[in-house]
């Protein structure tokens, strides 16, 4: 398709919060489905909506998230919070599907974006991990690549190929807030890089194959203090364009960055609301005695 | 903090246990020079019998076969070693790295996998001479293939290096971490691309040396040659042909009663160590240049 059909494709409005807007069938196609290849779209500015219902996932036999159903605003910043074990990365694993990728654990229920399942037998787990990026917990760049390769492969690993390669990953690493830092390094090795510098990189891998939603898997636990908060300003930029999720161990990070935040335990959501009232003035005494730090 | 007497902290560790730790290091100092001994004659002794014997009229004329006269030298032998050994990496190293794949990324814990794995290791214990055993009955004995030949050899070489190259490549690859994997599956990569673009580039240097180490066990071996490609003059550069290699010429030359001929197979041992030094320094430099395009 040319550049102008694309731009014709995805420049329709993004649903409205609250009301589901009619999708067809071929758009259904066109974001999750076939080999992925015909799913390129230019980023729109509007995030989307995540819309989780009655999710179980599991490990063997381990009931890691029980009839959990949460919504993810498009355009905000979710944090979920929680001790240890009550099943905030799984959570956030089971809307990439990457869930699935470790032996023996499965996941029922809805992953809505906007309004397709991503778990529709239709669906191509592949489109979906493309429409949904993924930030993890310890820095992963790619040892045996350069900065440069690094956030190309954020395209190259899908099959993309082509003269815009470099502009995008100029476009990547600035919107990751480090182009300033690597532009005269690019093809140094990007395990050269500082911790955070390497968490950025990695960022800007992701905004490279232009998602729609970004997950962010405790994205500043190996992080000193300024490099935090070069995170987390990004973390407030980003959300003009994409969806973000971060599950954060950090209550204050998640007063600090967070629309709104979830608490869960146990593999079950206690509460889900605006972040100044979760931590003033919670529905639940569980939250409460969570973030006023009696527990966990 | 409770004030913990100073002279009490950092008492000076007793005697005893002092002299435990001299008599520790001592003994695995000592350890490591035996483990040396016997390394450091070999060299010693394939540098001074072998030197002498070298020169370039060795290296590039054929054994003669007469029993006066020139002996000539082991140009046929090198050559039958390179090919032989290079068409048996060819047949061995793609397919053991394969195999290594798919038990490390799709095979994982499976019965099939487990099967496969079972089997490897057993067939790293088989003696060589139970594989050129094998080539012989199958394809020189049935008749259907004619008779001896290189490419024989080859086989059977391959089939020797198989096990070494798989179990060494299964476990580089294991060595990949998991989670540049799921960075790769994250970023909407399918696995075949997340493989080649990540697994085997990372795992790469260590897939050298799994491979060399085949290469080398395979470069030395005698016995399956004997009767897979059999024993030679000429160099040949046709695999479909009788060929002559380095292990056989050493072998023949070291049971000869005149000193020339056994000078002959020390200067024979030199060049195959020499060689597999040279393809070692090689392969190091190629996967360490690309490591980083």
């Amino acid at each position: 398709m040319t550049p102008q059909e694309a731009k014709e494709m995805t420049s329709e409005p993004p649903p409205t919060t609250g009301e589901q807007s009619e999708q067809t069938e071929s758009t259904k196609q066109r974001r999750f489905g076939g080999d992925g290849r015909s799913t390129r779209r230019t980023p729109t500015e509007a995030g989307h909506r995540v819309t989780i219902d009655s999710l179980n996932a599991y490990y063997g036999d381990q009931h890691a998230v029980k009839e959990l159903s949460i919504n993810f605003e498009p355009n905000k910043v979710t944090a979920l919070i929680g001790p240890s074990g009550c099943g905030k990365s799984t959570l956030v694993r089971c809307i990439n599907r990457m869930h699935e990728e470790i032996p023996g654990a499965r996941a029922t229920g809805k992953v809505m974006v906007d309004d397709t399942d991503v778990y529709d037998e239709r669906v191509d787990v592949v489109a979906v991990r493309r429409a949904i990026g993924m930030v993890f917990q310890k820095a992963n760049p790619f040892p045996t690549m350069s900065i440069y390769d690094n956030v190309a492969a954020g395209l190259r690993l899908q099959g993309t190929k082509g003269a815009r390669l470099k502009e995008r990953v100029e476009q990547s690493l600035h919107g990751a807030g480090l182009w300033d830092e690597v532009k005269d390094r690019l093809a140094r090795p990007g395990i050269g890089l500082s911790g955070g510098q390497q968490q950025r990189l990695c960022i800007a891998r992701a905004l490279a194959a232009e998602p729609d939603v970004i997950l962010m898997d405790e994205p500043c636990s190996a992080l000193d203090p300024i490099a935090t908060l070069r995170i987390e300003e990004l973390v407030e930029e980003l959300k003009t364009r994409y969806t973000i999720v971060i599950v954060t161990h950090n209550m204050q990070q998640a007063a600090r960055v967070a629309d709104t935040t979830a608490f869960m335990l146990s593999g079950e959501l206690v509460e889900h609301a605006p972040t100044e009232k979760m931590f003033t003035n919670p529905d639940d005494d569980r939250t409460e005695q969570y973030v006023t730090g009696k527990f966990g | 903090m409770s004030a913990v007497p100073l002279d009490s902290t950092f008492a000076p560790i007793g005697a005893g246990r002092r002299r435990k730790d001299k008599l520790m290091r001592g003994l695995l100092g000592l350890g490591t020079l035996v483990a040396l001994v016997p390394l450091v004659l070999v060299l010693y002794y394939l540098l001074k019998k072998g030197l002498g014997a070298v020169s370039w009229h060795f290296l590039s004329t054929d054994p003669t076969g007469n029993f006066l006269g020139d002996p000539g030298g082991i140009k046929s032998a090198i050559f039958g070693t390179i090919e032989m050994v290079a068409l048996a990496s060819l047949i061995s190293i793609p397919i053991g790295v394969g195999v290594a794949l798919y038990l490390v990324e799709y095979g994982k814990k499976n019965k099939f996998a487990s099967a496969v794995r079972y089997f490897v290791d057993v067939m790293t214990g088989v003696p060589s001479i139970v594989f050129g055993l094998f080539i012989y009955i199958t394809l020189i004995l049935s008749g259907n293939f004619g008779s001896f030949a290189g490419w024989k050899g080859s086989v059977a070489l391959a089939l020797l290096m198989l096990p070494i190259v798989t179990r060494s490549a299964e476990v580089v690859l294991l060595l990949v971490p998991d989670h540049l994997r799921e960075a790769a599956l994250a970023l909407g990569a399918p696995r075949w691309r997340v493989v080649s673009r990540v697994v085997l580039p990372t795992a790469l240097p260590g897939l050298v040396t799994g491979s060399l180490l085949a290469i080398a066990r395979a470069a030395g071996e005698t016995a399956l040659l004997l009767f897979t490609a059999a024993i030679v003059n000429g160099t040949s550069l046709n695999l479909g042909q009788r060929m002559n290699s380095l292990p056989l010429q050493i072998f023949t030359d070291v049971g000869q009663a005149q000193d020339r001929l056994v000078a002959r197979a020390w200067g024979a041992a030199l060049t195959l160590v020499v060689l597999i030094l040279l393809l070692t320094l090689i392969a190091r430099f190629v996967s360490r240049r690309s490591r980083l395009t």
